[in-house]
């Protein structure tokens, strides 16, 4: 008899929680880039939000506009809630409608972040620059900007630039004198265009073109280039990790940032939002920069930042002092174009 | 008599046609599955790509009305008020629907600055709450570009259904205004130029295994079993090391700082670094090596069969070896030869990571093109265009390959 009671007591919970888990919204979905990137959100972001009881899971993926194109076709829940993208991805899903638009009032407010981390469709989650890197052992005077790595007399040897038109041609146009907040405008015209490409031919000879971020530190520490176009993370990773003495030159600098967006077929609206109130608070995202070199969006965060880390990172006022925004709309617009024509250049003599 | 004999042989005739029936559905039962695994995964995703090199019905769907008007339209006459009435209503309709995106892609292909000439617009139509009552001034009140002739021009030649643009582009061709076909700009003349590339690199990668892999093959078909096994794993070792890892030790052996710098210049052979990688030769080095068994295994395995006793005949009537080598041996060795050329020429042409890693601006082959539109930038149209030229290409040679070697003559194994 008690033996039955048990199994009739077990079928029942058994039941019970099978109802319970169909019948239950799913937890809030966070989605990254995975890697040691989310192994730190995970600590200062994803592991305290859900101390404020809230239900997340957090997942990784890797990019791609399809990707996110195959989640919101057919506008049912796919899965997922809030996804890190970047920002080519933000502003085309944006235009596509992909995503919520935001209600700024629900985060804090678009006056609590930097202005480049303010769209329609996203909050900024990191800064990253595009910068000049260069070997403190190997060189004997630091570089000024992106004009010295032009300067093959004063740095002789190879120097290294991401292959394909993108970030190279701004880089030239700083180099020849435009200030980094007019370069857009002057590439926008043929003969802007013009003048960035007879800059790079002053120094095609000298070239080496690197295809992934990891390339550039290898090509530092072999010695193969003098100087290189880089992403800061990088110079920090090789610095911390290989024990280099790599040098970062913020000036003239590029930089560009990841967002944060909820995808149009959330059924956890409230969550989402919620969390990404939660992420962008100066007190949470302050703790980030701690464990991984990109600079965070909150503008009050900066004065919370060890002023030692804080020098590293592309947030701090001193290395955001002359910079431009990668322009994406630019770059989606001209990238076909350019890409033949850098190539068309690139064969040429 | 007769006829009894003729009602059993036509049953017998009957059963064996039923017999062999039943053997051709067994047979085809058999490779029915890879032959749907083929035509699932293989025949049809490639026929799904190439389609897209002519079918061109992006902007249509959004903009149905537009396109058939712009379709309609002489390409001589000024644009009128009705064409610019379907245009506006199309252009503000995909606004508010959020399916702007696509039309606005596809006319960036064709005309400079038209993503933001298309989004631009549409952000501005959509806040209108009555029609205009001039749509043509409305719209070239809005931005002056969509009273341009050009703009026109692009419009009707992406309203499909079927499309030589994306053609014309890989083939470094354009249309004009008056649609007849000029030659593109020449800082955007690129695609031959990188198919002569792609031919040529494949081609001196081809004749170089050829070269180095002859006597490779020899020694293994001629050695005894121990020697020749051992060399054989020599031979294959590449084969279980990843393609990435064996571009990237190219890039330890050659830099300036490597090691075959180095010894050139311990060596005193050189005193200044000679450049190896990261422009043509390192393209060539590097994939030399990593194709180089797949021209051995068909030659070595042709090899294995020629028997020596011809070679020793030929000698024995007063040929020198070297002449018995020549005369004898070697035409004897081309169905391998002509194997593993066709197999390391084909694959080649293919190639895109080896040249990424260890080449220059000046050394991407057509598949890093592809690639790039087909991942980058997501122009699927120009991308599959590229793949359909460099298959034509292919095919063409093939054609005269087969009649020069003769197919008959070719042993893959």
């Amino acid at each position: 008899m008690k033996k039955k009671l048990l199994f009739a007591a077990t079928i029942l919970a058994g039941a019970g929680l099978f109802a319970g888990t169909v019948l239950a919204e799913r937890p809030l979905t966070v989605v990254s880039w995975g890697g040691a990137y989310q192994d730190a959100q995970k600590a200062v972001y994803f592991e305290p939000f859900k101390a404020t009881g809230t239900a997340m899971i957090d997942e990784s993926w890797d990019g791609g506009i399809g990707v996110l194109r195959s989640k919101v076709q057919g506008g049912t829940d796919s899965g997922w809630d809030v996804v890190q993208v970047e920002s080519e991805e933000l502003e085309i899903g944006c235009d596509e409608g992909m995503f919520v638009e935001l209600d700024w009032d629900k985060i804090g407010g678009k006056d609590a972040y930097m202005p480049a981390a303010v769209h329609d469709c996203g909050v900024g989650s990191i800064v990253y620059n595009f910068v000049l890197g260069y070997d403190k052992d190997k060189t004997a005077e630091a570089p000024g900007g992106w004009a010295d790595f032009f300067d093959t007399a004063k740095y002789p040897g190879k120097r290294a630039l991401r292959q394909g038109p993108k970030t190279n041609l701004e880089i030239a146009l700083i180099a020849d004198g435009v200030t980094p907040a007019d370069v857009y405008g002057v590439l926008a015209t043929d003969e802007g265009v013009d003048r960035a490409f007879k800059k790079l031919d002053t120094i095609k000879k000298d070239l080496v073109w690197w295809k992934s971020g990891a390339q550039p530190p290898q090509l530092l520490a072999s010695g193969e280039v003098v100087l290189t176009s880089v992403y800061n993370g990088r110079i920090d990773a090789a610095n911390r990790n290989d024990k280099r003495n790599f040098g970062i030159q913020w000036n003239g600098s590029l930089f560009t940032l990841d967002s944060w967006v909820i995808l149009k077929t959330t059924p956890n609206l409230d969550a989402s939002y919620a969390f990404l109130d939660f992420v962008g608070k100066a007190e949470n995202q302050a703790k980030l920069p701690e464990a991984i070199a990109y600079g965070v969006t909150n503008k009050g965060a900066t004065a919370l930042i060890d002023p030692e880390r804080l020098s590293d990172l592309p947030t701090a006022p001193e290395n955001m002092a002359n910079v431009v925004q990668i322009s994406d709309k630019f770059w989606i617009e001209n990238i076909d174009k350019l890409t033949e024509r850098f190539n068309t250049w690139a064969a040429s003599n | 008599m007769t006829d009894l004999s003729a009602t059993e042989n036509g049953d017998l005739a009957r059963d064996l046609k039923r017999a062999e029936r039943r053997r051709r559905l067994t047979a085809m039962m058999l490779v029915a599955p890879l032959f749907l695994f083929l035509l699932v995964s293989f025949v049809l995703p490639i026929g799904d790509m190439l389609r897209r090199s002519v079918i061109d019905t992006e902007l249509a769907e959004a903009w149905p009305n537009a396109a058939a008007a712009a379709a309609a339209w002489d390409r001589r006459s000024d644009p009128t008020e009705a064409m610019y009435a379907a245009l506006g209503r199309d252009l503000k309709a995909s606004a508010e629907a959020r399916t702007i995106a696509v039309p606005a892609r596809r006319l960036n292909y064709a005309l400079d600055n038209g993503r933001s000439l298309v989004l631009n617009t549409g952000r501005a139509l959509k806040k209108l709450d009555a029609e205009p009552a001039n749509w043509r001034d409305a719209l070239i009140a809005e931005n002056p570009a969509w009273g341009d002739r050009m703009t026109w021009v692009a419009l009707a030649a992406a309203a499909g259904p079927l499309t030589d643009f994306y053609l014309l582009t890989a083939t470094d061709l354009m249309r004009d205004a008056t649609g007849s076909i000029v030659s593109r700009p020449a800082e955007r003349s690129l695609y031959l130029q990188v198919l002569g590339r792609t031919f040529l690199v494949s081609f001196t990668v081809t004749v170089l295994c050829v070269l180095l892999g002859f006597p490779v093959s020899y020694l293994v078909a001629n050695a005894p079993d121990r020697i020749a096994n051992l060399l054989l794993i020599l031979v294959l070792l590449p084969f279980w090391t990843s393609l990435l890892v064996r571009s990237a030790a190219w890039i330890v052996l050659l830099q300036d700082q490597g090691i075959v710098n180095d010894v050139l210049r311990a060596l005193h052979i050189t005193s200044e670094p000679i450049r190896l990688i990261f422009n043509r030769t390192g393209v060539v080095i590097a994939m030399t090596h990593v194709l180089l068994p797949f021209v051995i295994m068909p030659m070595i395995a042709t090899m294995k069969a020629i028997p020596p006793t011809y070679q020793r005949a030929a000698v024995s009537l007063g040929a020198h070896p070297a002449v018995a080598f020549v005369r004898v041996y070697l035409p004897q060795t081309v169905p391998g030869v002509a194997a593993g050329a066709l197999l390391v020429f084909i694959m080649a042409l293919g190639y895109y990571v080896t040249p990424a890693l260890v080449g220059g601006a000046d050394d991407q082959m057509l598949a890093y093109f592809i690639a790039f539109f087909t991942t980058s930038s997501a122009n699927w149209g120009l991308a599959a265009a590229l793949g359909v030229i460099l298959l034509s290409a292919t095919m063409l040679l093939y054609l005269v390959y087969a009649r020069i070697v003769g197919m008959g003559r070719v042993k893959l194994g």
